[in-house]
């Protein structure tokens, strides 16, 4: 019975982590080259709007998916652009894509609002894995394609980051761009990248919300989940692994709060996972001491040669 | 064969800095009639009814500036904390704080007499840089990030006020919506005539506009924050303490939005009402005010009048022609992302290499090289 409690908690804890950890993933390939995202919240509300909207029209899912993956994609290499080619304030320019995102994806989902995806993605039991005890209703159980393939990605990513060639080079850039740079790298190319795929996972994140897990439109569907997700990689210590169970973390805490309804107010409620991200920042930040947290060393830094920021 | 070499400039020319802003609002304006267009709309046509319903009629006006005083207080109090690169995103939380302790005063500090309204305000200051002192604090002291902090305190205010109209400050008499009580009369602010222009935090947003541009250029805080901005590791040999200085500018800059937050209840609602609709943006936008602004607080009083116009411009979309509001967001968005584009003119200056070029990538033919001599 409580290992029953057990399994159901970490099924919705992942339900619920989904979008967060797909952005945060993204967000820890863009900061590992040294670009902060800021706009992940816009990014995620544009890849929602995008992926209802194909979904709507054509009632296809992978096409839906591709468009959540490019609308995140195009908004991020406006701010590749911005932060790696121009060498301008990367957080001006993510705050800006954030505000402008944000207003231009409940524009053209107005229409939209309250209104059910007829065709939705579906759950489903992963065969054989899903027959693990525990850890197979845990994981493996209706769940959501995107669910399934968001943990895939990350062991993906850790084995690209920290066991390729690409990855090591993609790590250079964030830590020591001019060494990098010294060592043939094209610095603003690899930036570049990296920024597009943080976007493009950005946008897979919203999808998850208005394809599967809602599935539906609603404004502000994404309700800061972009910002906890810019918490969680710092959490994570910018390591893809250790993202699960930070994504884990959070999704079982939005789950459990909702038992605590006898308890405290729902407005309470809602509050607390916002309060638990700045919590766990501190606390992250108090363990490492000062400066000791692990930030790739050239994160937020624009680089031209010859230059010192 | 000639190329184009970028050469950091010294300082940033003033005339350029303006022109590139003006150019970059010039725009956004371009594509919001672009917009219209999308809509169905005539943009001139269009265009007109926002100006005339914004600009050439009293009332109109009244609404600009009512808009105007919000991002006035909140915009000159974030030039600070920007100047220090302190990157306070979380205006918008500590204009609801703000208004929570005005609100406590207006609803249960009675007998006040002539002190209520000075009261009002102060407890406002105070409660807001309270709250805006635990990002400030976690960052001088454990550097944790204050961009994701301030931004996460923005909901936690957010629902905080959402529960305290639905619970403890529910209004007795009020049935069907949530809102607190009605303040009482001595608490009101005064507006001018025919307008919802409250006059006193008008003045005191002028004075904190002025009042801190004197505080930046001239006093040892001011010294500190810029100092702290601008070079960091100097800063630190020059004896400038991050703690207190970083304690204090966040301090100024969110008692400036939570008194911001004092006169939308005080002066315009009365109650304490659902969050969005206290402030409906306003901390956003004004951190594009404080961007506009350069770094020169006593500029607010010019970028705050012109992003309360945009607001303005927002309602007349929506009331007038029937279109979405979230048009104004995009266009916020859309001008500070010209505005950060456009960043690299100010900073570095186009200057003609003649080929070959070294194998390190530098101009070897014509001797225009930047004064550092890179």
């Amino acid at each position: 019975m409580e290992l029953e409690l057990l399994t159901s908690t970490l099924a919705r804890a992942l339900a619920f982590g989904t979008p967060l950890l797909l952005a945060a993933l993204g967000e820890v390939v863009a900061e590992r080259a040294g670009v902060v995202n800021l706009g992940v919240e816009g990014m995620m509300m544009l890849g929602a709007v995008a992926g209802f909207m194909v979904a709507a029209a054509t009632g296809s899912l992978p096409l839906a998916l591709l468009a959540a993956v490019l609308a995140g994609a195009v908004v991020a290499a406006l701010h590749g652009v911005i932060a790696t080619f121009l060498l301008a304030n990367q957080f001006v320019s993510g705050l800006a894509i954030t505000i402008g995102g944000v207003g231009l994806a409940n524009l053209l989902g107005k229409e939209w609002v309250g209104k059910p995806l007829a065709a939705p993605m579906l759950p489903f039991d992963v065969p054989l894995l899903s027959a693990i005890p525990v850890l197979g209703p845990a994981f493996f159980t209706r769940q959501y394609a995107l669910t399934y393939a968001a943990l895939v990605l990350a062991v993906v990513i850790w084995l690209v980051l920290f066991r390729s060639r690409p990855g090591l080079t993609l790590r250079t850039v964030g830590e020591s761009p001019a060494a990098a740079d010294a060592a043939g790298t094209n610095v603003r190319r690899v930036r570049f990248l990296a920024v597009l795929i943080g976007g493009a996972l950005a946008g897979l994140a919203g999808s998850y919300l208005s394809l599967a897990y809602r599935p539906a439109w609603g404004e502000n569907i994404t309700n800061g989940m972009g910002w906890i997700a810019l918490g969680l990689t710092i959490l994570a210590l910018w390591h893809p692994l250790r993202a699960v169970p930070a994504a884990l973390l959070f999704g079982a805490f939005f789950t459990l709060s909702f038992r605590l309804q006898a308890v405290l107010p729902p407005e309470l409620l809602t509050l607390l996972p916002y309060l638990v991200t700045v919590l766990a920042l501190t606390l992250i930040a108090w363990r490492g001491g000062r400066g000791a947290v692990g930030a790739p060393e050239a994160l937020g830094a624009p680089y031209r040669r010859g230059e010192r920021e | 064969m000639m190329r184009v070499r970028w050469v950091r400039r010294d300082s940033k020319p003033a005339l350029l800095t303006f022109a590139v802003s003006a150019a970059s609002f010039a725009l956004a304006i371009g594509a919001a009639l672009v917009a219209f267009k999308a809509y169905g709309l005539d943009p001139w046509a269009a265009g007109a009814t926002v100006v005339q319903r914004t600009l050439l009629d009293g009332r109109g006006l009244g609404e600009v500036v009512r808009r105007a005083i919000p991002l006035l207080l909140t915009g000159a109090g974030l030039v600070v904390a920007l100047r220090a690169r302190f990157w306070n995103i979380g205006a918008e939380g500590q204009i609801l704080a703000g208004a929570v302790a005005a609100s406590a005063v207006a609803l249960f500090a009675q007998g006040l007499g002539p002190m209520t309204i000075p009261a009002i305000y102060l407890a406002a200051f105070v409660g807001a840089a309270l709250y805006g002192l635990v990002p400030a604090l976690l960052k001088a002291r454990l550097g944790v990030n204050e961009i994701i902090t301030t931004l996460m305190f923005n909901y936690v205010a957010m629902y905080a006020v959402r529960w305290l109209i639905n619970g403890p400050w529910r209004g007795k008499s009020v049935t069907g919506f949530s809102y607190s009580d009605r303040f009482p009369r001595e608490t009101y602010l005064s507006l001018l005539e025919g307008t919802r222009i409250h006059v006193p935090t008008l003045v005191i947003g002028v004075v904190l506009a002025l009042g801190l541009t004197w505080l930046l250029r001239y006093t040892r805080l001011g010294f500190s924050i810029r100092l702290l901005g601008e070079a960091p590791d100097a800063a630190r040999y020059a004896g400038v303490r991050l703690l207190p200085t970083t304690l204090a500018l966040a301090a100024l800059s969110a008692g400036a939005a939570g008194m911001a937050g004092a006169g939308e209840v005080a002066g315009i609602h009365h109650r304490l009402i659902e969050p969005t609709s206290i402030s409906m943006g306003f901390g956003y936008t004004a951190i594009l005010v404080a961007l506009l602004a350069r770094g020169h607080a006593w500029a607010t009083l010019v970028t705050a009048p012109l992003l309360g116009w945009v607001l303005a411009a927002g309602d007349v979309v929506k009331v007038s022609l029937q279109l979405p509001f979230q048009l104004t967001d995009v266009m916020t968005g859309l001008t500070l992302l010209l505005l950060v584009a456009s960043e690299p003119l100010l900073t570095y200056r186009p200057v003609l290499v003649r080929r070959p070029v070294s194998p390190d990538g530098q101009g070897t033919g014509l001797a225009l090289r930047s004064p550092e001599g890179e």
